[in-house]
């Protein structure tokens, strides 16, 4: 089966949490920089704001700063996206501020991640921080964590300092069940490690960020034996004369391989077929995988509509009209229990209801109240939804499309929570 | 050179997947066509994503007036044979009516008006999404730019107030006369295009290609002589053999010397290149946030 199966990614998302004085902007600075991925016109920009601003070096955390808002405060304050490439792969870098009020910020950036670049400073090692952003990369799903210990240069590059900290890492790693844990000294402001092997510490012997990041391999299908799902965008009716009677799904495959002739169920009819062809464009296809945005045609002749998914007929969602779900809470207007929601899932929409909220998570200390109910923005907590029609799902772990929401206020259309169904941790 | 292409997958059905989001979420929709090497790309996308079906969104472009030759007759050559419906609306009918005061001076520009044409037009047609090629790695205003992009009554965008985006549920609801703009190759770069245009074969404009072409140099840019343009007494025409990076209005596109006559030949340029397709484009060089004004101003 594995035979089948597309290989490694070679476009990684990445996300970074940190906080005003940790480096990170300096550090993704440093990875666009020493990859060549600053112009000319960029480098001349910073080089004159580092001296308009009286600073001794050029300050390539200036490359990252994005709206003026932020120019004036000094701090990050949204999710903004960053580029590069090597000779062999590219990057998507989802940069996000680190603080408590930004939970949500980091949130968003984590959940289309493969990756996490966690940041630690070499001079206090382990902060309530660092827990803070290792757990919602491991919330999220993020299976592999690269932490980078900073500012070596400020501990004398000193072998034992990173051990130290390297130790306490590991724990927290431990606790979270993070699978795939990697960690690197560095000093983002001097180059050490990032791109380059430090000449300062002959005593690590690991790869750079950039090798790691060059060398990492993630498989493209998250879960080996996640089966097949099409959730459907839309229905492609040419009604033209060469295709008279074509009636195709078009989505984009979630999870698993799919192959001409393959036995599928639609839900929420719970009606079985088989896959007569895959599209992609002109191109006729006999099987397509994880991530493809396909066109479908079906044996038989049923009537399906956008939000309808199509599964492998002998691996089937589970089902249920109340869910157990954590989320996120976006808005600046509490969680308000018993009242309407949109509830978006993949293509699909429906009503629902918080019924109640099981305990609300302190992501400082991982200590779950079962005392407050009063969810507020960036509160992480346990809840129980009721929605107006039965919800086809898989836990989130196991399917992190068809394990997904968004709540969406009716009135206002914000959205305001993300949900991960059946997250255990 | 070799350059890997092998990401190119995953942002096309990336891309196809935010197309037929638009067109599932929205009412009526339209693809915003400068005759850019991006517009052409979500042109190409677009006919992808339905096929064997016709796209459900037309074309609309803002004509300043002030456009290439090569770009308006490769345009209605693209509507044609695609059969996709083409609407222009006109910058010079924006001034004529008085809805936008011209800029005078050397420097003068139609690409601000553009903006007041533009929403105009969505207004007009009752358009509540309009697609368009704008990138991350432009700019540093569109770095946090999202794929749904929510606008007000008043056609702005408040960077503070943008929908959060998680996993790939997007959230497309609005009130009567907000609108949408859509950005599906948010996650390309401009290397990425070129790649993409050398892989599926995608026809551009002749002015993509070297070409010889009265120029003149201005504040570290070349651009394209016309008879509307003033020059300052220093500045001097002169033929040379160049290609356009970014198309856009005459008066703002900058041209590169370049003996560049194949997609191969501008891919090796771009993945050498040191300065930023932006950096050509003499509307960002007038402040320091200067697009992120526009942005919120209502431009593209």
């Amino acid at each position: 089966m594995h035979n089948n199966q597309p290989g490694f990614k070679n476009l990684i998302r990445f996300t970074t949490a940190g906080s005003v004085d940790d480096g990170k902007s300096t550090l993704i600075g440093r990875l666009l920089y020493d990859t060549k991925s600053i112009f000319e016109d960029q480098f001349q920009h910073i080089s004159e704001s580092s001296k308009r601003l009286g600073r001794q070096e050029i300050d390539l955390s200036l490359l990252t700063d994005g709206l003026r808002a932020e120019r004036e405060q000094g701090i990050t304050i949204d999710v903004a996206y960053r580029y590069f490439a090597t000779p062999s792969r590219k990057f998507i870098i989802a940069d996000t501020p680190g603080h408590t009020q930004y939970t949500r910020n980091m949130v968003t950036g984590a959940s289309t991640a493969d990756l996490a670049v966690i940041l630690v400073d070499a001079r206090t090692g382990v902060l309530e921080q660092t827990l803070r952003h290792t757990f919602i990369a491991s919330l999220l799903d993020i299976r592999y964590i690269i932490f980078c210990i900073n500012k070596m240069d400020l501990v004398n590059y000193s072998e034992s300092a990173f051990n130290s900290v390297k130790t306490s890492l590991t724990e927290i790693a431990k606790k979270l069940s993070a699978e795939n844990v990697y960690f690197i000294p560095i000093s983002a402001k001097y180059g050490d490690n990032v791109v380059h092997p430090s000449e300062n510490m002959p005593w690590f012997k690991g790869q750079t960020l950039i090798q790691l990041l060059e060398n990492i391999e993630i498989p493209v299908n998250k879960n080996p034996n996640e089966r097949f799902r099409l959730p459907v965008q839309t229905v492609i009716r040419p009604h033209s004369d060469d295709f008279h009677d074509f009636r195709g799904y078009a989505g984009r495959i979630s999870g698993g391989v799919v192959k001409t002739g393959d036995e599928i169920i639609i839900l929420p009819y719970r009606l079985r077929s088989k896959i007569k062809s895959i599209n992609i464009f002109n191109n006729s296809l006999t099987e397509a995988y994880d991530g493809d945005s396909v066109t479908i045609t079906l044996e038989d002749d049923i009537d399906i509509g956008r939000g309808n998914l199509i599964c492998s007929a002998d691996d089937i969602p589970r089902d249920s009209s109340e869910l157990t779900a954590t989320i996120c809470w976006f808005n600046e207007v509490n969680l308000q229990t018993g009242r309407k929601y949109i509830l978006r899932n993949h293509t699909n929409e429906t009503l629902c209801i918080v019924k109640s909220v099981n305990y609300i998570l302190d992501i400082n200390t991982l200590k779950r109240n079962y005392s407050e109910n009063n969810v507020r923005m960036n509160d992480i907590a346990e809840v129980v939804i009721k929605a107006s029609q039965t919800i086809f799902y898989d836990p989130y772990r196991k399917n992190n499309v068809t394990g997904s929401f968004i709540l969406i206020d009716e009135f206002t259309n914000e959205t305001v929570a993300a949900g991960m169904i059946e997250r255990d941790y | 050179m070799k350059i890997n292409d092998s990401h190119l997958k995953e942002l096309e059905n990336e891309a196809i997947y935010v197309i037929r989001e638009t067109a599932a979420q929205f009412e009526k929709k339209v693809i915003l066509f400068s005759g850019g090497k991006d517009s052409i790309v979500l042109v190409h996308l677009a006919r992808k994503a339905f096929w064997p079906a016709k796209m459900p969104f037309s074309l609309l472009h803002i004509d300043t007036g002030h456009n290439f030759q090569e770009t308006l007759d490769f345009r209605d050559n693209l509507a044609s044979k695609f059969g996709i419906e083409l609407i222009i609306r006109y910058v010079q009918d924006s001034i004529d009516k008085g809805r936008v005061k011209e800029e005078q001076g050397i420097n003068a520009s139609r690409n601000r008006a553009q903006s007041v044409t533009l929403l105009d037009a969505l207004e007009e047609l009752g358009i509540d999404a309009a697609i368009g090629g704008g990138r991350r790695d432009e700019e540093k205003a569109r770095a946090k730019e999202r794929f749904f992009s929510h606008r007000n009554e008043f056609g702005q965008w408040d960077p503070r107030n943008q929908r959060p985006e998680l996993w790939y549920i997007f959230n497309g609801k609005k009130n009567q006369g907000e609108h949408f703009r859509v950005f599906p190759i948010s996650n390309w770069t401009e290397l990425d295009v070129w790649l993409y245009i050398l892989k599926e074969n995608i026809e551009l404009p002749s002015i993509y290609f070297s070409h010889r072409r009265k120029i003149f140099f201005r504040n570290g840019v070349y651009l394209a002589w016309a008879p509307f343009m003033k020059l300052k007494p220093e500045e001097e025409v002169f033929e040379a053999d160049v290609r356009c990076r970014t198309v856009g209005d005459i008066t703002c596109t900058g041209l590169v010397i370049s003996k560049a006559s194949t997609v191969k030949e501008i891919l090796e340029e771009v993945a050498i290149t040191r300065v930023t397709e932006r950096g050509g484009r003499y509307d960002d060089k007038r402040s320091e946030a200067a697009m992120e004004d526009r942005k919120k101003e209502g431009y593209f």
